[in-house]
């Protein structure tokens, strides 16, 4: 169990490891396999610690005004114009409205398209035996009820740190990521947002190198007071 | 008696106005005249009575014919077995689909899971529209287009604003979102039920930068046939891509036809209508008929 190892990462103070300099508002560890919450305040930077290295950090938005107005894969991509998110992408909701922005970022390569793992769709990718094991799903239906959220909220998600290409003839797939321990990611909230996350546990494909791990969120306000 | 009328505004059907409609009386007859009438847009009921059938269907079979409007909406819950066959007569249609299970609306097509479960993100004969339960919603069984997207999305109000000066279903314009939440409303489902929606006839690639290209259609006349597997409220829009390059507003009209067909669901599995299905498909039929066997559908 990797939930509970504390990295070099782990021991660098919030507002060193922040891609965004400010006061540090929240600075949590995110074990490995579980899922996490958190409404970021417009203005606010979250940057996501990738502690161990490619480890999947599947993630849904919503605007905490009203959580119909919830991210959308297909509006990101169509209007930036091609697939992955990286600095400069602009997270939309369905309605076109900007949620979040990458604002840095030390990969360079994330997924949208992807979507989140789930007990049942493991049946189909690996195999009825695999319907045990924990999911992306299960994480964001117990947190997202925490926040009156339900399978009908649960829509397109973004995937930190998972690398999918798509192949001339289509094919598309989970392949071995190009994050490494420590690299980072930071997006701005547009408007105050809820953030919910899941750490993802998928065992069966390389998004987390087979050995799902821990990963650090730390809030930052720039120019700001905490 | 004298009353005083105002008379019909310019172009108002013949028998409206003054001489027709001053009364209940008049203003029934007037309504009642107009049944009958056959339209190049509209829902044939009963469906017999549409103008025409696939090859091979009998119109008597039909449970669903419909031309849609350019900019317009349609919706309609079918049985397991349905095969439904979507049809751009012009060349300019864009059909944008949602499915939900009718039993069970929080379970409805998951996109993410269609393109990645059987690793292929363009839409083709064989492809299964998968929830996010591990189950399958419905299999694309023919297309004669092969220019499809599942990437991109509809359109929004805020977009075709911006775009064409309108995006209301009254506008000239109408944004598939819109429409999608309308079909949606009519069955007690509302925003929170609209996941990213496929569409069909207005094909997107990707290149190997990861950037968006627009293919466009395949011209008059292409089709493609979805086969139901599981009862499902089927939302349908009919409106442009949001990446269709061009500036005016362009849309045609889509002809929906459908039948009962669960004949063909077996030799489906058993890869004899669409030839082999990947191993994701098929455990996505298993899981489905597990459910429905369970439930006693089956």
């Amino acid at each position: 169990m990797t939930a509970t190892v504390e990295t070099a990462e782990d021991r660098v103070p919030g507002a060193t490891i922040a891609l965004v300099p400010g006061a540090v508002v929240l600075d949590e560890h995110v074990p490995a396999r579980a899922p996490w919450s958190a409404v970021v305040a417009a203005g606010d930077v979250l940057t996501i610690v990738d502690l161990a290295g490619n480890q999947a950090v599947d993630c849904l938005l919503y605007s905490a005004a009203d959580t119909a107005v919830r991210y959308s894969a297909p509006e990101t991509i169509r209007r930036q114009g091609r697939i992955r998110l990286t600095t400069g992408s602009v997270l939309r909701a369905d309605t076109g409205e900007a949620l979040m922005t990458v604002v840095a970022d030390e990969v360079g390569v994330h997924d949208t398209l992807g979507g989140a793992c789930s007990k049942e769709s493991n049946t189909l990718r690996y195999g009825q035996h695999t319907r045990a094991q924990h999911g992306c799903m299960e994480n964001f239906l117990l947190e997202g009820a925490r926040h009156g959220l339900s399978a009908r909220d649960l829509a397109s998600n973004i995937n930190w740190f998972m690398n999918v290409p798509v192949d001339p003839d289509g094919a598309l797939g989970i392949v071995d990521g190009l994050s490494a321990p420590g690299k980072r990611v930071a997006v701005r909230a547009e408007v105050d947002t809820l953030v919910l996350v899941s750490n993802c546990p998928q065992v069966n494909n390389p998004c987390n190198a087979f050995d799902p791990t821990p990963v650090r969120m730390v809030v930052t306000r720039p120019g700001g007071a905490a | 008696m004298t009353t005083t009328t105002h008379p019909a505004r310019p172009g108002s059907p013949p028998g409206a106005g003054a001489s027709g409609t001053a009364t209940t009386a008049g203003a029934k007859a007037h309504a009642r005249a107009q049944h009958g009438q056959v339209a190049g847009i509209m829902r044939h009921v009963p469906p017999a009575t549409a103008p025409d059938a696939p090859e091979g269907v009998s119109r008597e079979s039909l449970v669903w014919a419909e031309t849609v409007a350019p900019g317009g909406y349609t919706t309609a819950v079918l049985a397991r077995g349905t095969r439904v066959r979507l049809t751009d007569p012009v060349g300019h249609a864009c059909a944008h689909v949602l499915l939900h299970r009718a039993d069970a609306p929080h379970e409805r097509l998951n996109v993410a899971d269609t393109v990645k479960v059987p690793w292929q993100a363009y839409l083709g004969a064989g492809h299964p529209l998968l929830s996010g339960f591990g189950r399958v919603l419905a299999t694309v069984v023919a297309d004669t287009s092969g220019r499809h997207d599942a990437l991109t999305g509809t359109t929004t109000r805020e977009g075709n604003q911006a775009r064409y000066g309108g995006s209301a279903p009254e506008s000239a314009a109408p944004a598939g979102r819109e429409l999608l939440t309308l079909g949606a409303l009519k069955h007690g489902l509302g925003v929170r039920d609209l996941p990213p929606s496929i569409s069909f006839f207005q094909g997107v690639r990707v290149d190997p930068d990861g950037a968006f290209e627009w293919l466009g259609s395949a011209g008059p006349g292409a089709s493609v046939d979805l086969l139901l597997h599981v009862d499902a409220i089927v939302l349908l829009a009919d409106t442009a891509h949001p990446l269709d390059p061009r500036p005016g507003f362009t849309c045609s009209a889509l002809e929906v036809r459908a039948w009962p067909a669960a004949h063909e669901l077996g030799p489906l599995a058993a890869g004899e209508l669409v030839g082999p299905l990947g191993p994701e498909h098929l455990q996505a039929i298993a899981n489905t008929d597990a459910d429905l066997k369970a439930r006693g559908v089956l």
